[in-house]
C-alpha cells in the first residue's frame, strides 16, 4: 500500500466525481434539483466510448459525451420550469431515461477498445517532493483541468456579476424577475451546465479512469454520490472537490487493501478470504451516507446552506 | 379575426376521465417511441410486441409465468404508492427486496427454527422475519429523515447497494453451497404452495407456477386501500403529503409518521423479497430481482397511488419483464419504463393547466 | 389635460385572469411632480394595475404613455428604461445578499468582476442624496423592515426612475416610519419625481396625496380626483360604494376567570435571535385582548408559542393546564384555537378537498373520528352545514381548498376553528386581504364567539381592527409589551407611541 499510489489514484478517479458534483452545484444554486446525474454521465460514458470506437477519436467521444448530457438535462429542464413538475419525480424519470438508453445504445461495446484519453505529465510541477507525482504525473488532461475548474467555478459564483444573477435566481427568484434577470433562461442555463458536465465525467470514465464499457456498471452509483456530494459540501466547489478526491482515494484503498498477505503487522483477512472484499465494497455507500448526515446537521445547524429557492417551480406574480 | 392556442390555469375541478388519459397514453407514446429507438437498434419492434402480447393475454402458462412476475411489483407497488403519498421518496425497494429475501432465507439457512417444524410454522416465520428484515432497511432512511433531515432518495439508494453486497457476502461464504454462488436448494416445507402443487387433483393446473405471494399481494391491496381511503392515519398521511405545515399546526406528529411510513413500505417490498425466494427461485442467490424495486416505483406512478390500479397496471410491466426476456438488448425495458415515466410527469401538468382555442379580437368575458 | 404634461397616462386597461377580469377599462393618469393615491380594497385591481406599468403583466388591451411616448413593456427591463420603478409590498430582495448587491442585480455593469468597494461608494453618494441612510455591506436579512424599504427605494432611484410606484408601503412601518417614509416621498417629488401611492389606508391618502383614482372590483369609480376638501369617508364611499360603518357594535359582557395564563415568556426567533422577551398576558373568558404593533415585532413568535408550534422558557397555561413546550396536539386537546397568519402555507392543504380541511382539527374526535377510521360521509355533511352556515363559495364540499379565493379560505378556517367552541382563540391578522364585506363577516363570527365566552386573542397590525372588536389593547413592540389598557380609555396617539417602542406612562 502505497500512499503516492493511492493519493494519485484518488485524485483521478476523484476528478469523475468532482465534474458531476460542481455542475449539479451550478444547477441547485440556480433552483433546480436534477436527480438524473446518474443517467447522464451513464449516457454520457456511453457515449464518449461509442463515439471514440466509430471517429477514432476520443475528443470527439468527449465532446459527444457532453452534448449527451446536455440535451438529456434540457428534458429536465422543460419538465421543471415550464411544466413545473414535481422536480424530483423528473430527475428519476431521467436516470431511467438516460441508463435505459446507455444501456440499449450501448449494447454490444462491452469488451471493445477504442482509443483512449492519454495521460501527460505537467513539467516543472510534477518535481515538486511528495505531492508532484501523485498530483502533476500520468493524468488526464481532464484531471488537470478539474485543478483549474474548481477554484474558477468558486470565482464565477461568488466573484461575477453572472454569478450574483445565479445565486439570486436560486434564492429568491422574484427578486431577480422583477430586475429583469430572465429566471427560465437562467435556469435551463445552468441546468444545461450541469447536464454537460455529468457527461463530460461520464466520458472521463470509460475513455480514461476505468476505460471500458461494462453496461450500468460503468458508473456503478457515482452519479448518486455526486449529489450527496453537493449537500455534504454545502454547495462549495472547494468543499466538493476536496470531497470526490477522498471518496477516490478510498476506492483505491478498498482495491489496495484486498492484495496484501500481510496488513500492519496482522494476516490480512481478505487475503485469507476474499469474499470479506463485499464490506470492503460496502464502504463508500455507508461513508455517502455518513457524510450526509453530517452535511445535513451542519446545514440545520447554520440555518442557511442550501438555495432557498430549490426545487421550488417558478411562477411569476401574485395578483393584487 | 386569427385563432390561436391559449394556456390558462384551471380553475374548476379536473375532469374524471384527465388522469386514467394521461397515464394510458404515456404507456402508448412510451410504446412508440421505444418502438421507433428500438427499430434503430437494428431490433424488431412489432415482433416485441407480440411477444408482448403473449406475455398477458396467451396461454395460461405464459399468464401465469406473467402473473409471478406481477406479484412483487403488486407488493412493492404498494410500498411505494404508500411512502409517495406522503412524499417520502423511497427509492430503496430494491434494498428493502433483498433485505427482506436474507431475512427468510435466515430462517431456513441458520436455522431459527427445528428443521421438522410444520409447514404454516415455516412459512409464517419467513413471513415475520421477510418483513421484519424489510421494515428494517426501510426504518434506517426514515429515522435518518426525521431525526437529521437526511435526505431519503440518497439514503435508500445507497442502502441498495450495501445490502446486495451484504447478502452477496453470505451467498458467496458462509451459505455457499458446495462452492457455488447460491445457497443450497430449500426443503419443499419452505416453498409457498403453487398451483403446480394440485396438478394431481387439477390436470390444468400442471406447471402453474403461481404461487400464494399473489394472495399476499391483493390481501395488501385491500388494506393499504382501506388506510387510504377510510383510516385515521391514511387521512394523517395524505395531510402530510400536501402541506406538512398545515399538518404540524393540526397537531401531527410527523417525525413519527415518517418513521412508520418508511417502515412499513421497507415491510411490504421485504414481503415481495420473502414471497419471490420462496415462492420461486426456493434459495438464497445473487439475481433475484431484475429491478422489481425500480419499476414498482413507475409502476406506483402510473396508477396514481391507488392501490387497485396497482394491480393491472403490474400486470402490464410483468408482460413487459416476461416478453423482454426474449428480446435483446436488456435496457430496452429500462429504457420503457423511463419514457413512461418521463412522459407521465410532463402529462400531469394536463391536469393543472388546459388549452384553449381563442379568437383574437374576440371580446373575453 | 396636454398628453406631454403627463408622467403616465393609461386608456382604457383591460386585464384579465383565469376567470378573473382584474382590470374593466381603466384610465389612470400621473402628472409630473405629484403623488397620486391609488386607492381600493384588496382585490380591486390596484397592483395588476401597476404591475402592467412596471412590465410584469401584458394587458389584453388599452394604451400606455410615458411621458408622452407610447410604450409597449414586455418584461420588467423595458419598464425599467423608461424610468418606471416599483417599491413592491413584499420586497424584492435576496436576504443573504447585501444591499449593494441587491441594488445591482440585474443590472449590465460590472462586466463581468464584482467591484463592490467601487459601488458602495456610488450607493452611499446616492443615499445622501435622498437622505435614505443603509449600510451598503449589510445583509438584507440584518436589516430592519424599515431599511429594508429604503433599499428596495434605492434600487429604483439607481436605476435612474423618476416615476415611481410604491405598493402598500406603509403596511409594515412603524408610526414614526410613516412619517419619515411621507417625509422622504415629498422630497423626492421636490428633485421631480413623480410618485403612485398604492394603498387601501384611507387616512394616508388624505394626509399625503395631492390626487386620487379609486379603483372598485376592477373599474374606475373616481378618476384623478383632486383631494381638495375630500374626506376619509367620502373615500371610502368610492371605494365601497355604500356607506361603510367605520365600527361594529360590541355589546358589553361581563368578563369570567381567567383562560390564558403567560408569565415571563421568552422566546428565539428562527434566526436565533431573541423575539419575546419576559411577555406577561392574561385572557379572560368572554373577553377579546388585541395585540396591536407592527409586524415582526413578535407577533408570530406569540401565537406560535401558545399554540405549541415553538419552544419558549417561562410558563404559558390554559385554564391552570401548561401548554408550553409540548406539542400542538396539547394545545389542540386543551381547546385552543388557532386562526394562522399565513391561510395558504400554514392553515389550509390546498389540493385536498373542502372536507379534508375542515376536519384537520377535530378528526379525533367522536363522530367523525371513531378508533382507526373516519367517517368521511359524516365529514362531508358538517362540512355542507358550514358551508351553508358561514356562505362559503365552492363548487362542492369536494373542491380542492387552494381553489377558494382568499376570503372564503378564510371563512373556512374560522369555520372549522369556531366549530370546535374553543376556550381559547389566537386570531392572527384574520383580516388580511380580504375585501370589507369578508371583513365584516368576520368581525361579527369573532364577537359571537366572544358572546358564547371564548378567550380570544386578536393579534392585527390594523389599528382599526384592534380598536373595534378588543376589549382590553396590549401593544408589543421589539419582542415586549409595552403596556395594557382598557379599550374605552384607549387613545390611538398614545398607542402609537407605545408601537415605537415606548412604555406606557400610566399609573
Amino acid at each position: 500500500m502505497n500512499l503516492e499510489i493511492i493519493l494519485h489514484s484518488g485524485i483521478a478517479t476523484g476528478s469523475v466525481l468532482l465534474f458531476a458534483a460542481i455542475g449539479e452545484i451550478f444547477t441547485e444554486r440556480s433552483g433546480i434539483l436534477n436527480l438524473g446525474v446518474e443517467g447522464m454521465m451513464l449516457l454520457g460514458a456511453m457515449a464518449g466510448f461509442g463515439t471514440s470506437l466509430a471517429t477514432n477519436s476520443p475528443w470527439l467521444g468527449v465532446v459527444v459525451a457532453i452534448m449527451a448530457g446536455g440535451i438529456l438535462s434540457l428534458a429536465h429542464g422543460l419538465v421543471s420550469i415550464h411544466f413545473q413538475a414535481d422536480q424530483v419525480v423528473s430527475g428519476l424519470s431521467l436516470t431511467f431515461l438516460g441508463t435505459g438508453l446507455a444501456l440499449v445504445l450501448g449494447e454490444g461495446l462491452t469488451g471493445q477498445t477504442p482509443p483512449l484519453l492519454l495521460d501527460y505529465n505537467i513539467p516543472l510541477l510534477e518535481l515538486i517532493p511528495f505531492v508532484g507525482p501523485a498530483l502533476f504525473q500520468d493524468h488526464g488532461l481532464l484531471v488537470y483541468a478539474g485543478y483549474l475548474i474548481t477554484p474558477l467555478s468558486w470565482l464565477y459564483i461568488h466573484k461575477t456579476r453572472p454569478g450574483l444573477h445565479l445565486r439570486a435566481v436560486g434564492e429568491k427568484p422574484a427578486a431577480a424577475d422583477t430586475l429583469g434577470v430572465s429566471v427560465y433562461g437562467l435556469r435551463y442555463l445552468y441546468t444545461f451546465v450541469g447536464g454537460c458536465l455529468a457527461g463530460l465525467a461520464g466520458a472521463m470514465i470509460s475513455l480514461s479512469i476505468s476505460p471500458g464499457w461494462y453496461s450500468s456498471q460503468t458508473t456503478s452509483g457515482q452519479g448518486w454520490i455526486a449529489i450527496a456530494l453537493v449537500i455534504f459540501a454545502q454547495w462549495n466547489p472547494f468543499r466538493a472537490a476536496l470531497g470526490g478526491y477522498l471518496f477516490g482515494m478510498l476506492r483505491r484503498l478498498i482495491l489496495d487493501l484486498q492484495g496484501p498477505r500481510m496488513l500492519f503487522g496482522i494476516v490480512n483477512p481478505l487475503y485469507v478470504n476474499s469474499n470479506y472484499s463485499f464490506f470492503l465494497i460496502m464502504t463508500p455507500y455507508v461513508l455517502t451516507i455518513i457524510a450526509l448526515i453530517f452535511g445535513s446537521r451542519a446545514i440545520a445547524r447554520k440555518r442557511a446552506g442550501s438555495p432557498s429557492a430549490l426545487g421550488i417551480p417558478y411562477i411569476r406574480g401574485e395578483r393584487g | 379575426m386569427s385563432i390561436k392556442l391559449r394556456i390558462e390555469q384551471r380553475v374548476e375541478d379536473v375532469p374524471k376521465w384527465l388522469p386514467i388519459a394521461t397515464s394510458v397514453g404515456s404507456v402508448v407514446v412510451a410504446f412508440i417511441l421505444g418502438g421507433i429507438i428500438f427499430k434503430i437498434v437494428g431490433g424488431k419492434p412489432l415482433q416485441a410486441l407480440s411477444f408482448f402480447y403473449q406475455a398477458v393475454f396467451g396461454s395460461w402458462a405464459v399468464f401465469s409465468d406473467t402473473m409471478v412476475k406481477a406479484t412483487p411489483l403488486i407488493l412493492i407497488g404498494i410500498a411505494c404508492a404508500l411512502a409517495f403519498k406522503m412524499r417520502l421518496w423511497n427509492i430503496g425497494a430494491e434494498g428493502q427486496f433483498y433485505a427482506g429475501a436474507f431475512g427468510a432465507s435466515m430462517v431456513v439457512l441458520v436455522p431459527l427454527i427445528p428443521e421438522d417444524s410444520p409447514k404454516v410454522i415455516v412459512i409464517g416465520m419467513m413471513l415475520l422475519m421477510g418483513m421484519l428484515f424489510g421494515g428494517i432497511w426501510g426504518f434506517i432512511p426514515g429515522y435518518l429523515r426525521a431525526k437529521y433531515k437526511v435526505n431519503e432518495i440518497i439514503t435508500t439508494l445507497m442502502l441498495n447497494y450495501i445490502i446486495i453486497n451484504w447478502n452477496n457476502f453470505w451467498i458467496f461464504d458462509q451459505w455457499s453451497d458446495r462452492g457455488f454462488q447460491m445457497t443450497a436448494t430449500f426443503d419443499r416445507v419452505a416453498w409457498l404452495p403453487r398451483l403446480a402443487d394440485y396438478a394431481k387433483e387439477i390436470p390444468a393446473f400442471s406447471g402453474v407456477t403461481l404461487h400464494l405471494g399473489v394472495v399476499f399481494g391483493l390481501v395488501a391491496a385491500v388494506i393499504v386501500w382501506w388506510i387510504f381511503r377510510f383510516s385515521r392515519w391514511g387521512y394523517e398521511i395524505k395531510l402530510i403529503g400536501d402541506n406538512p405545515t398545515a399538518a404540524r399546526y393540526a397537531g401531527i406528529n410527523i417525525s413519527r409518521n415518517i418513521i412508520l411510513v418508511m417502515a412499513f413500505s421497507g415491510a411490504l417490498a421485504g414481503l415481495a423479497g420473502m414471497a419471490e425466494i420462496s415462492g420461486v427461485v426456493h434459495r438464497l442467490q445473487e439475481s433475484i430481482s431484475p429491478g422489481y424495486g425500480f419499476t414498482g416505483i413507475i409502476v406506483a406512478w402510473l396508477a396514481k397511488l391507488n392501490p387497485f390500479a396497482i394491480i393491472p397496471v403490474s400486470v402490464l410491466f410483468a408482460g413487459l419483464i416476461v416478453a423482454g426476456r426474449e428480446l435483446q438488448p436488456a435496457g430496452l425495458s429500462f429504457l420503457l419504463q423511463g419514457i413512461i415515466l418521463f412522459m407521465l410527469i410532463s402529462s400531469d401538468v394536463l391536469l393543472r393547466y388546459k388549452i384553449r382555442l381563442v379568437r383574437t379580437g374576440e371580446e373575453s368575458a | 389635460m396636454n398628453p406631454n404634461d403627463l408622467a403616465v397616462e393609461m386608456k382604457d386597461i383591460v386585464i384579465e385572469f383565469p376567470g378573473v377580469l382584474a382590470n374593466d377599462h381603466v384610465n389612470f393618469t400621473l402628472k409630473k411632480g405629484e403623488i397620486h393615491a391609488l386607492l381600493g380594497e384588496n382585490g380591486a385591481g390596484k397592483s395588476t394595475l401597476m404591475n402592467a406599468l412596471a412590465g410584469l403583466y401584458k394587458p389584453v388591451s388599452g394604451t400606455i404613455r410615458v411621458k408622452g411616448e407610447f410604450v409597449n413593456f414586455n418584461s420588467p427591463r423595458d419598464a425599467i428604461a423608461k424610468g418606471i420603478g416599483m417599491v413592491h409590498q413584499h420586497f424584492m430582495l435576496v436576504p443573504t445578499q447585501t444591499v449593494t448587491e441587491n441594488i445591482l442585480l440585474g443590472l449590465r455593469e460590472p462586466r463581468f468582476v464584482m467591484q463592490l468597494k467601487k459601488y458602495n461608494q456610488e450607493i452611499l453618494a446616492l443615499q445622501d442624496k435622498f437622505g435614505l441612510f443603509v449600510q451598503p455591506e449589510a445583509k438584507i436579512w440584518q436589516l430592519s423592515v424599515g431599511e429594508q424599504q429604503r433599499v428596495e427605494i434605492l434600487k429604483t432611484l439607481y436605476r435612474g426612475a423618476d416615476i415611481l410606484i410604491m405598493d402598500e408601503p406603509t403596511a409594515v412601518l412603524s408610526p414614526r416610519e410613516i412619517e419619515e417614509l411621507m417625509d422622504t416621498m415629498r422630497s423626492m417629488t421636490r428633485q421631480g419625481k413623480s410618485i403612485i401611492f398604492i394603498t387601501h389606508k384611507l387616512g394616508e391618502v388624505v394626509d399625503i396625496a395631492d390626487r386620487v383614482t379609486v379603483l372598485r372590483k376592477g373599474k374606475v369609480t373616481a378618476e384623478g380626483e383632486s383631494m381638495q376638501g375630500v374626506t376619509k369617508k367620502d373615500l371610502a364611499q368610492r371605494m365601497v360604494g355604500r356607506e361603510v360603518v367605520f365600527t361594529i357594535e360590541r355589546t358589553e359582557r361581563e368578563v369570567g376567570e381567567i383562560v390564558l395564563e403567560m408569565k415571563n415568556v421568552s422566546a428565539l426567533n428562527n434566526r436565533g435571535l431573541p423575539a419575546l422577551k419576559k411577555v406577561s398576558l392574561q385572557v379572560r373568558s368572554g373577553e377579546i385582548l388585541g395585540i396591536a404593533g407592527v409586524g415582526g415585532n413578535g407577533q408570530s413568535e406569540l401565537a406560535e408559542v401558545i399554540t405549541g408550534l415553538r419552544d419558549c422558557t417561562g410558563k404559558i397555561t390554559i385554564q391552570n393546564e401548561a401548554i408550553s413546550n409540548k406539542p400542538p396536539i396539547k394545545a389542540i386537546k386543551q381547546g385552543v384555537s388557532h386562526i394562522p397568519e399565513d391561510r395558504t402555507a400554514v392553515g389550509t392543504a390546498p389540493n385536498l378537498s373542502l372536507t379534508d380541511n375542515t376536519i384537520m382539527k377535530g378528526y379525533r374526535e367522536n363522530p367523525i373520528g371513531d378508533g382507526w377510521r373516519i367517517n368521511f360521509q359524516l365529514a362531508d355533511q358538517h362540512t355542507n352545514t358550514l358551508k351553508e352556515k358561514y356562505n362559503i363559495m365552492a363548487p362542492s364540499v369536494r373542491t380542492p381548498a387552494g381553489k377558494l379565493s382568499g376570503g372564503n379560505l378564510q371563512k373556512l378556517i374560522l369555520a372549522r376553528e369556531i366549530n370546535s367552541e374553543p376556550r381559547f382563540m389566537v386570531a392572527m391578522q384574520p383580516t388580511r386581504g380580504l375585501d370589507v364585506g369578508a371583513i365584516e363577516d368576520i368581525w361579527a363570527l369573532l364577537l359571537e364567539q366572544r358572546q358564547k365566552g371564548s378567550a380570544i386573542l386578536l393579534i392585527s397590525e390594523e389599528l382599526d381592527e384592534i380598536f373595534s372588536l378588543s376589549d382590553r389593547i396590549a401593544v408589543i413592540s421589539e419582542g415586549e409589551i409595552m403596556g395594557v389598557v382598557e379599550s374605552e380609555d384607549a387613545d390611538i396617539d398614545e398607542i402609537g407611541m407605545m408601537m415605537t417602542g415606548m412604555q406606557l406612562e400610566r399609573e
